[in-house]
Protein backbone atom coordinates (compact mmCIF):
# COMPACT_ATOMS: atom_id res chain seq x y z
CA UNK A 1 0.00 0.00 0.00
CA UNK A 2 1.56 3.63 -0.71
CA UNK A 3 0.64 6.36 0.74
CA UNK A 4 -0.16 9.38 -1.03
CA UNK A 5 1.00 12.71 -1.56
CA UNK A 6 -0.66 15.32 1.16
CA UNK A 7 -1.85 12.71 3.88
CA UNK A 8 1.55 12.46 6.32
CA UNK A 9 3.27 15.05 8.57
CA UNK A 10 5.71 16.98 8.04
CA UNK A 11 8.23 15.27 10.47
CA UNK A 12 6.55 11.78 9.70
CA UNK A 13 7.73 12.46 5.78
CA UNK A 14 10.88 13.72 7.18
CA UNK A 15 11.97 10.86 9.57
CA UNK A 16 11.02 8.06 6.74
CA UNK A 17 12.98 10.51 4.07
CA UNK A 18 15.87 10.50 6.55
CA UNK A 19 16.14 6.33 7.45
CA UNK A 20 15.61 5.61 3.47
CA UNK A 21 18.73 7.84 2.85
CA UNK A 22 20.82 5.67 5.98
CA UNK A 23 18.85 2.52 4.22
CA UNK A 24 19.89 3.10 0.18
CA UNK A 25 23.37 4.09 1.70
CA UNK A 26 24.12 0.83 3.44
CA UNK A 27 22.94 -0.51 0.04
CA UNK A 28 25.10 0.81 -1.70
CA UNK A 29 27.60 0.41 0.08
CA UNK A 30 26.98 -3.11 0.38
CA UNK A 31 26.89 -3.26 -3.55
CA UNK A 32 30.00 -4.78 -5.46
CA UNK A 33 30.28 -3.10 -9.08
CA UNK A 34 29.49 -6.69 -10.41
CA UNK A 35 26.55 -6.51 -8.77
CA UNK A 36 25.22 -3.44 -10.71
CA UNK A 37 23.52 -5.27 -13.60
CA UNK A 38 22.13 -8.55 -11.65
CA UNK A 39 20.84 -6.10 -9.06
CA UNK A 40 19.16 -3.64 -11.85
CA UNK A 41 17.43 -6.45 -13.65
CA UNK A 42 16.27 -8.23 -10.73
CA UNK A 43 14.78 -4.88 -9.78
CA UNK A 44 13.09 -4.53 -13.22
CA UNK A 45 11.63 -8.14 -12.77
CA UNK A 46 10.12 -7.30 -8.94
CA UNK A 47 8.83 -4.19 -10.99
CA UNK A 48 7.10 -6.71 -13.63
CA UNK A 49 5.86 -9.46 -11.15
CA UNK A 50 4.48 -6.04 -9.01
CA UNK A 51 2.04 -5.41 -12.19
CA UNK A 52 0.73 -8.95 -12.20
CA UNK A 53 -2.77 -9.00 -10.15
CA UNK A 54 -3.68 -12.35 -8.40
CA UNK A 55 -7.73 -13.04 -7.73
CA UNK A 56 -8.78 -13.06 -4.27
CA UNK A 57 -12.19 -14.44 -4.10
CA UNK A 58 -14.05 -11.80 -5.92
CA UNK A 59 -11.21 -9.34 -6.06
CA UNK A 60 -7.31 -9.23 -7.17
CA UNK A 61 -4.21 -7.68 -5.71
CA UNK A 62 -1.00 -6.64 -6.81
CA UNK A 63 2.06 -8.63 -5.64
CA UNK A 64 4.34 -7.22 -3.51
CA UNK A 65 6.89 -9.75 -3.18
CA UNK A 66 8.78 -7.79 -0.63
CA UNK A 67 9.95 -10.60 1.42
CA UNK A 68 11.67 -12.46 -1.47
CA UNK A 69 13.39 -9.21 -2.79
CA UNK A 70 14.95 -9.01 1.07
CA UNK A 71 16.04 -12.44 0.76
CA UNK A 72 17.67 -12.14 -2.41
CA UNK A 73 19.13 -8.58 -1.89
CA UNK A 74 19.54 -8.12 1.75
CA UNK A 75 19.94 -4.18 2.29
CA UNK A 76 20.05 -3.76 -1.38
CA UNK A 77 16.49 -4.11 -1.14
CA UNK A 78 16.46 -1.01 -0.26
CA UNK A 79 17.87 0.25 -3.68
CA UNK A 80 15.35 -2.24 -5.35
CA UNK A 81 12.62 -1.06 -3.72
CA UNK A 82 13.38 2.86 -3.70
CA UNK A 83 13.42 2.37 -7.63
CA UNK A 84 10.45 0.83 -8.13
CA UNK A 85 8.67 3.28 -6.03
CA UNK A 86 10.17 6.31 -8.04
CA UNK A 87 9.16 4.91 -11.20
CA UNK A 88 5.35 4.14 -9.93
CA UNK A 89 5.39 7.65 -8.78
CA UNK A 90 7.07 9.28 -12.04
CA UNK A 91 5.13 7.08 -14.56
CA UNK A 92 1.70 6.36 -12.99
CA UNK A 93 1.83 9.07 -10.05
CA UNK A 94 1.13 6.26 -7.61
CA UNK A 95 2.28 7.08 -3.85
CA UNK A 96 4.53 9.87 -4.42
CA UNK A 97 7.89 12.19 -4.60
CA UNK A 98 7.07 13.58 -1.09
CA UNK A 99 6.38 9.92 0.56
CA UNK A 100 9.16 8.15 -1.35
CA UNK A 101 11.11 8.06 1.21
CA UNK A 102 8.36 7.24 3.97
CA UNK A 103 7.19 4.67 1.68
CA UNK A 104 10.34 3.08 0.50
CA UNK A 105 10.82 2.57 4.39
CA UNK A 106 7.75 0.72 5.36
CA UNK A 107 8.55 -1.75 1.99
CA UNK A 108 12.20 -2.15 2.27
CA UNK A 109 12.64 -2.30 6.01
CA UNK A 110 11.16 -5.62 6.52
CA UNK A 111 12.22 -7.03 3.61
CA UNK A 112 15.57 -6.08 5.45
CA UNK A 113 14.54 -8.16 8.76
CA UNK A 114 13.39 -10.89 6.53
CA UNK A 115 17.15 -10.93 5.35
CA UNK A 116 18.11 -11.43 9.08
CA UNK A 117 15.71 -13.87 9.74
CA UNK A 118 15.52 -16.54 7.17
CA UNK A 119 18.27 -15.94 5.08
CA UNK A 120 20.77 -18.39 6.72
CA UNK A 121 18.12 -21.45 6.89
CA UNK A 122 16.99 -20.34 2.57
CA UNK A 123 20.57 -21.25 1.55
CA UNK A 124 21.23 -24.24 3.96
CA UNK A 125 18.01 -26.31 4.38
CA UNK A 126 17.10 -28.33 1.26
CA UNK A 127 14.03 -29.76 2.59
CA UNK A 128 11.37 -28.58 0.09
CA UNK A 129 8.84 -28.75 2.70
CA UNK A 130 10.61 -26.51 5.34
CA UNK A 131 11.78 -24.01 2.33
CA UNK A 132 7.99 -23.55 1.44
CA UNK A 133 7.54 -22.95 5.20
CA UNK A 134 10.23 -19.96 5.41
CA UNK A 135 8.93 -18.50 2.21
CA UNK A 136 5.28 -18.82 3.58
CA UNK A 137 6.88 -16.94 6.34
CA UNK A 138 8.74 -14.49 4.85
CA UNK A 139 6.08 -13.63 2.44
CA UNK A 140 3.77 -13.08 5.19
CA UNK A 141 5.71 -11.30 7.75
CA UNK A 142 7.11 -8.61 5.78
CA UNK A 143 3.53 -7.79 3.94
CA UNK A 144 2.30 -7.79 7.79
CA UNK A 145 5.21 -5.90 8.79
CA UNK A 146 4.95 -3.45 6.21
CA UNK A 147 0.90 -2.83 7.21
CA UNK A 148 1.72 -2.18 10.57
CA UNK A 149 4.57 0.26 9.56
CA UNK A 150 1.71 2.18 7.01
CA UNK A 151 -0.19 2.00 10.29
CA UNK A 152 2.00 3.85 12.17
CA UNK A 153 3.03 6.17 10.07
CA UNK A 154 -0.54 7.08 9.60
CA UNK A 155 -1.57 6.75 13.14
CA UNK A 156 1.15 9.28 14.29
CA UNK A 157 0.10 11.35 12.09
CA UNK A 158 -3.83 11.61 12.85
CA UNK A 159 -5.14 9.81 15.27
CA UNK A 160 -8.50 9.91 13.58
CA UNK A 161 -7.10 7.29 11.20
CA UNK A 162 -7.90 4.47 13.39
CA UNK A 163 -10.51 3.24 11.70
CA UNK A 164 -9.18 3.86 8.41
CA UNK A 165 -5.92 1.90 9.96
CA UNK A 166 -8.47 -1.24 11.41
CA UNK A 167 -9.79 -1.44 7.69
CA UNK A 168 -6.53 -1.48 5.79
CA UNK A 169 -5.18 -3.80 8.62
CA UNK A 170 -8.08 -6.31 8.01
CA UNK A 171 -7.21 -6.15 4.36
CA UNK A 172 -4.09 -6.57 4.58
CA UNK A 173 -4.64 -10.15 6.02
CA UNK A 174 -5.74 -12.01 3.11
CA UNK A 175 -3.06 -10.53 0.89
CA UNK A 176 -0.40 -11.34 3.22
CA UNK A 177 -1.52 -15.12 2.77
CA UNK A 178 -1.65 -15.29 -0.51
CA UNK A 179 2.21 -13.74 -0.48
CA UNK A 180 3.30 -16.14 1.87
CA UNK A 181 1.99 -18.98 -0.36
CA UNK A 182 3.57 -17.21 -3.56
CA UNK A 183 6.60 -16.64 -2.07
CA UNK A 184 7.10 -20.28 -0.41
CA UNK A 185 6.34 -21.55 -3.97
CA UNK A 186 8.62 -19.32 -5.56
CA UNK A 187 11.50 -20.51 -3.11
CA UNK A 188 10.90 -23.98 -3.82
CA UNK A 189 11.24 -23.79 -7.57
CA UNK A 190 14.56 -21.72 -7.56
CA UNK A 191 15.80 -24.08 -4.78
CA UNK A 192 15.01 -26.93 -7.70
CA UNK A 193 16.17 -25.52 -10.65
CA UNK A 194 18.66 -22.78 -9.66
CA UNK A 195 19.62 -23.52 -6.07
CA UNK A 196 22.71 -21.44 -6.23
CA UNK A 197 20.76 -18.45 -6.65
CA UNK A 198 19.66 -18.86 -3.50
CA UNK A 199 23.17 -19.18 -1.54
CA UNK B 1 4.74 -1.94 -23.18
CA UNK B 2 3.67 1.70 -23.37
CA UNK B 3 4.90 3.81 -19.86
CA UNK B 4 5.82 7.24 -20.33
CA UNK B 5 2.74 8.40 -21.71
CA UNK B 6 2.80 12.08 -20.79
CA UNK B 7 6.63 12.10 -22.14
CA UNK B 8 5.53 12.43 -26.06
CA UNK B 9 4.93 16.35 -26.85
CA UNK B 10 5.97 19.69 -27.75
CA UNK B 11 5.01 21.85 -25.31
CA UNK B 12 6.98 24.70 -23.36
CA UNK B 13 7.45 22.34 -20.49
CA UNK B 14 8.27 19.38 -22.71
CA UNK B 15 11.49 21.16 -23.90
CA UNK B 16 12.66 22.40 -20.76
CA UNK B 17 15.77 21.46 -18.73
CA UNK B 18 14.95 17.97 -16.59
CA UNK B 19 17.14 19.47 -14.18
CA UNK B 20 15.05 22.70 -13.77
CA UNK B 21 12.54 20.52 -13.52
CA UNK B 22 13.47 18.37 -11.36
CA UNK B 23 14.29 21.34 -9.09
CA UNK B 24 11.47 23.07 -9.12
CA UNK B 25 8.82 20.19 -8.61
CA UNK B 26 10.88 18.76 -5.22
CA UNK B 27 10.60 23.00 -4.09
CA UNK B 28 6.67 22.57 -5.08
CA UNK B 29 6.10 19.23 -3.48
CA UNK B 30 7.71 19.87 0.01
CA UNK B 31 6.18 23.02 0.37
CA UNK B 32 2.47 21.97 -0.71
CA UNK B 33 3.31 18.63 1.21
CA UNK B 34 3.93 21.27 4.53
CA UNK B 35 1.16 23.53 3.95
CA UNK B 36 -1.68 23.86 6.03
CA UNK B 37 -5.62 24.75 6.03
CA UNK B 38 -7.20 24.92 2.42
CA UNK B 39 -6.84 27.89 1.05
CA UNK B 40 -2.99 27.45 0.06
CA UNK B 41 -3.42 24.17 -1.24
CA UNK B 42 -5.80 25.21 -3.30
CA UNK B 43 -3.82 28.05 -4.96
CA UNK B 44 -1.07 25.30 -5.03
CA UNK B 45 -4.09 23.23 -6.62
CA UNK B 46 -4.42 26.52 -9.42
CA UNK B 47 -0.92 26.68 -10.28
CA UNK B 48 -0.45 23.00 -10.53
CA UNK B 49 -3.57 23.26 -12.76
CA UNK B 50 -1.71 25.84 -14.83
CA UNK B 51 1.16 24.00 -15.30
CA UNK B 52 -0.77 20.58 -16.65
CA UNK B 53 -2.11 23.46 -19.23
CA UNK B 54 0.96 24.65 -20.51
CA UNK B 55 2.02 20.40 -21.17
CA UNK B 56 -0.96 20.50 -23.11
CA UNK B 57 -1.61 16.58 -22.43
CA UNK B 58 -4.22 14.42 -23.43
CA UNK B 59 -7.13 15.14 -21.44
CA UNK B 60 -9.01 11.45 -21.17
CA UNK B 61 -5.36 10.27 -20.14
CA UNK B 62 -5.18 12.97 -17.67
CA UNK B 63 -8.13 12.67 -16.19
CA UNK B 64 -7.97 8.58 -15.92
CA UNK B 65 -4.87 8.90 -14.47
CA UNK B 66 -5.66 11.19 -11.79
CA UNK B 67 -8.60 9.39 -11.19
CA UNK B 68 -5.90 6.10 -10.44
CA UNK B 69 -4.01 8.15 -8.20
CA UNK B 70 -7.18 9.34 -5.90
CA UNK B 71 -7.70 5.81 -4.92
CA UNK B 72 -5.97 6.25 -1.00
CA UNK B 73 -7.81 9.59 -1.04
CA UNK B 74 -11.15 7.80 -1.46
CA UNK B 75 -10.84 5.45 1.48
CA UNK B 76 -9.89 9.00 3.50
CA UNK B 77 -13.30 10.29 2.41
CA UNK B 78 -14.95 7.02 3.54
CA UNK B 79 -13.27 7.10 7.16
CA UNK B 80 -12.34 10.70 7.80
CA UNK B 81 -15.84 12.76 8.18
CA UNK B 82 -17.08 9.91 10.67
CA UNK B 83 -14.20 9.21 12.59
CA UNK B 84 -13.08 12.64 13.49
CA UNK B 85 -12.86 13.73 16.67
CA UNK B 86 -13.76 16.84 16.56
CA UNK B 87 -16.92 19.18 16.86
CA UNK B 88 -18.78 20.49 15.45
CA UNK B 89 -21.00 18.17 14.05
CA UNK B 90 -23.23 17.76 11.04
CA UNK B 91 -26.32 15.97 12.09
CA UNK B 92 -27.49 13.89 8.69
CA UNK B 93 -29.97 10.98 10.81
CA UNK B 94 -28.18 8.09 11.46
CA UNK B 95 -24.54 9.71 10.80
CA UNK B 96 -22.58 12.38 12.35
CA UNK B 97 -20.44 14.24 10.51
CA UNK B 98 -17.42 16.14 11.56
CA UNK B 99 -17.00 19.48 9.54
CA UNK B 100 -13.59 19.75 11.06
CA UNK B 101 -12.75 16.14 9.16
CA UNK B 102 -14.50 17.05 5.97
CA UNK B 103 -12.29 19.91 6.13
CA UNK B 104 -8.77 18.06 7.04
CA UNK B 105 -10.11 15.32 4.13
CA UNK B 106 -10.75 18.30 1.78
CA UNK B 107 -6.84 19.57 2.68
CA UNK B 108 -5.70 16.36 1.50
CA UNK B 109 -7.56 15.99 -1.33
CA UNK B 110 -6.26 19.53 -2.84
CA UNK B 111 -2.63 18.80 -1.46
CA UNK B 112 -1.87 15.21 -3.02
CA UNK B 113 -3.65 16.74 -6.22
CA UNK B 114 -2.29 19.69 -6.82
CA UNK B 115 1.50 17.59 -6.05
CA UNK B 116 0.11 14.82 -8.76
CA UNK B 117 -0.60 17.28 -11.46
CA UNK B 118 2.81 19.16 -10.96
CA UNK B 119 4.69 15.41 -11.04
CA UNK B 120 2.84 14.82 -14.25
CA UNK B 121 3.52 18.61 -15.81
CA UNK B 122 7.45 18.57 -15.27
CA UNK B 123 8.19 14.95 -14.79
CA UNK B 124 6.10 12.97 -16.72
CA UNK B 125 7.11 15.31 -19.86
CA UNK B 126 10.41 14.13 -19.83
CA UNK B 127 11.95 10.85 -20.57
CA UNK B 128 12.90 8.32 -17.91
CA UNK B 129 16.65 8.26 -19.34
CA UNK B 130 16.51 12.27 -19.66
CA UNK B 131 15.34 11.97 -15.41
CA UNK B 132 17.80 9.37 -14.87
CA UNK B 133 20.80 11.81 -16.79
CA UNK B 134 19.61 14.45 -14.76
CA UNK B 135 19.95 12.55 -11.41
CA UNK B 136 23.38 12.07 -12.46
CA UNK B 137 23.95 15.84 -13.08
CA UNK B 138 22.24 16.53 -9.79
CA UNK B 139 25.06 14.51 -8.01
CA UNK B 140 22.94 11.29 -7.06
CA UNK B 141 25.71 8.45 -6.88
CA UNK B 142 26.34 7.17 -9.82
CA UNK B 143 25.90 3.77 -9.37
CA UNK B 144 22.30 4.55 -8.07
CA UNK B 145 21.63 6.25 -11.63
CA UNK B 146 23.28 3.21 -13.21
CA UNK B 147 20.95 0.71 -11.56
CA UNK B 148 17.94 2.99 -12.67
CA UNK B 149 19.07 3.01 -16.04
CA UNK B 150 19.46 -0.90 -16.14
CA UNK B 151 16.53 -0.64 -14.21
CA UNK B 152 13.99 0.79 -16.25
CA UNK B 153 15.52 -0.48 -19.87
CA UNK B 154 14.74 -3.82 -18.48
CA UNK B 155 11.08 -3.29 -17.67
CA UNK B 156 9.50 -3.74 -21.09
CA UNK B 157 12.34 -6.89 -21.76
CA UNK B 158 10.76 -8.39 -18.58
CA UNK B 159 7.55 -7.55 -19.33
CA UNK B 160 7.45 -9.19 -22.91
CA UNK B 161 8.78 -12.61 -21.07
CA UNK B 162 6.36 -12.45 -19.17
CA UNK B 163 3.53 -12.04 -21.64
CA UNK B 164 5.31 -14.84 -23.72
CA UNK B 165 4.88 -17.40 -20.23
CA UNK B 166 1.65 -16.31 -19.46
CA UNK B 167 0.37 -17.00 -23.02
CA UNK B 168 2.04 -20.27 -23.13
CA UNK B 169 0.10 -20.75 -19.91
CA UNK B 170 -3.24 -19.68 -21.36
CA UNK B 171 -2.74 -21.64 -24.20
CA UNK B 172 -2.33 -25.05 -22.15
CA UNK B 173 -5.79 -23.87 -20.55
CA UNK B 174 -4.93 -22.40 -17.22
CA UNK B 175 -7.72 -20.42 -15.63
CA UNK B 176 -6.76 -18.39 -13.04
CA UNK B 177 -9.09 -18.43 -9.20
CA UNK B 178 -8.86 -18.15 -6.10
CA UNK B 179 -7.12 -21.23 -5.49
CA UNK B 180 -3.86 -23.06 -5.15
CA UNK B 181 -3.46 -24.25 -8.24
CA UNK B 182 -3.48 -20.13 -9.14
CA UNK B 183 -0.98 -19.45 -7.06
CA UNK B 184 1.33 -22.27 -7.86
CA UNK B 185 1.48 -21.21 -11.20
CA UNK B 186 2.05 -17.60 -11.00
CA UNK B 187 4.82 -18.08 -8.35
CA UNK B 188 6.54 -20.60 -10.85
CA UNK B 189 5.95 -17.70 -13.25
CA UNK B 190 8.04 -15.48 -10.94
CA UNK B 191 10.21 -18.27 -10.18
CA UNK B 192 10.81 -18.13 -14.32
CA UNK B 193 11.42 -15.07 -14.64
CA UNK B 194 13.98 -14.36 -12.28
CA UNK B 195 16.16 -17.18 -13.15
CA UNK B 196 15.86 -15.54 -16.67
CA UNK B 197 16.72 -12.40 -15.51
CA UNK B 198 20.00 -13.95 -13.57
CA UNK B 199 20.93 -15.64 -15.99
CA UNK B 200 20.56 -12.30 -18.83
CA UNK B 201 22.21 -9.46 -15.81
CA UNK B 202 25.29 -12.16 -16.19
CA UNK B 203 25.50 -11.81 -20.01
CA UNK B 204 24.89 -7.96 -20.03
CA UNK B 205 27.45 -7.81 -17.47
CA UNK B 206 29.67 -9.52 -19.81
CA UNK B 207 29.18 -7.22 -22.44
CA UNK B 208 29.58 -4.48 -20.69
CA UNK B 209 33.25 -5.49 -19.66
CA UNK B 210 33.55 -6.77 -23.28
CA UNK B 211 33.10 -3.01 -24.24
CA UNK B 212 35.78 -1.72 -21.76
CA UNK B 213 33.18 -0.86 -18.42
CA UNK B 214 34.92 0.27 -16.11
CA UNK B 215 32.96 1.62 -13.56
CA UNK B 216 31.22 4.74 -15.27
CA UNK B 217 28.28 5.27 -17.34
CA UNK B 218 29.78 7.44 -20.00
CA UNK B 219 26.78 10.33 -20.80
CA UNK B 220 27.49 11.08 -24.39
CA UNK B 221 24.39 13.82 -24.54
CA UNK B 222 24.59 16.78 -22.39
CA UNK B 223 22.41 19.40 -21.21
CA UNK B 224 22.51 22.96 -22.17
CA UNK B 225 20.88 25.15 -19.46
CA UNK B 226 19.11 28.11 -21.60
CA UNK B 227 18.22 31.53 -20.11
CA UNK B 228 14.36 30.17 -20.46
CA UNK B 229 15.16 27.28 -18.32
CA UNK B 230 17.05 29.88 -15.79
CA UNK B 231 13.57 32.16 -16.13
CA UNK B 232 11.31 29.44 -15.36
CA UNK B 233 13.21 28.00 -12.67
CA UNK B 234 13.24 31.23 -10.77
CA UNK B 235 9.82 32.64 -11.45
CA UNK B 236 8.08 29.33 -10.50
CA UNK B 237 10.40 28.82 -7.10
CA UNK B 238 9.69 32.33 -5.99
CA UNK B 239 5.64 32.15 -6.67
CA UNK B 240 6.26 28.73 -5.07
CA UNK B 241 7.80 30.14 -1.68
CA UNK B 242 5.47 33.27 -2.26
CA UNK B 243 2.08 31.55 -1.96
CA UNK B 244 3.58 29.32 1.33
CA UNK B 245 3.83 32.66 3.04
CA UNK B 246 0.29 33.89 2.17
Amino acid sequence: MHISEGVLSPSILLGGAVVTLIGLAIGLKNLKEDKLPEVAILSSTFFVASLIHIPIGPSSAHLILNGLVGILLGWVAFLAIFLGLLLQAILFQFGGITTLGINTLNMAFPSVIMWYFFKNFVSKINNIIFIFIVGFLSGFLSVIFSAILVSLSLYFTQKSFFALIITLMSIHIPIAIIEGLITGFILVYLKKVKPEVLL
Amino acid sequence: MHLEVFAEGNSFLHKLDPRIKILVLLLFAIFCAISQNLLIPFIYLLLSIFLVWLAKLHFKTLLNRIIGANFFIFFIWIFIPISYQKNPYIDLGIIKLSWEGVKYALSITLKCNAIILATIALLATSSIFSIAHAMSHLKVPDKLVMIFFLFYRYISVIHEEYIKIKRAVLARGFKSGTNLHTYKTYAYIVGALLIKSFQRSTEIYRAMLARGFNGIFPLYEHFELKKIDFLFGIILSIIVILIYFL
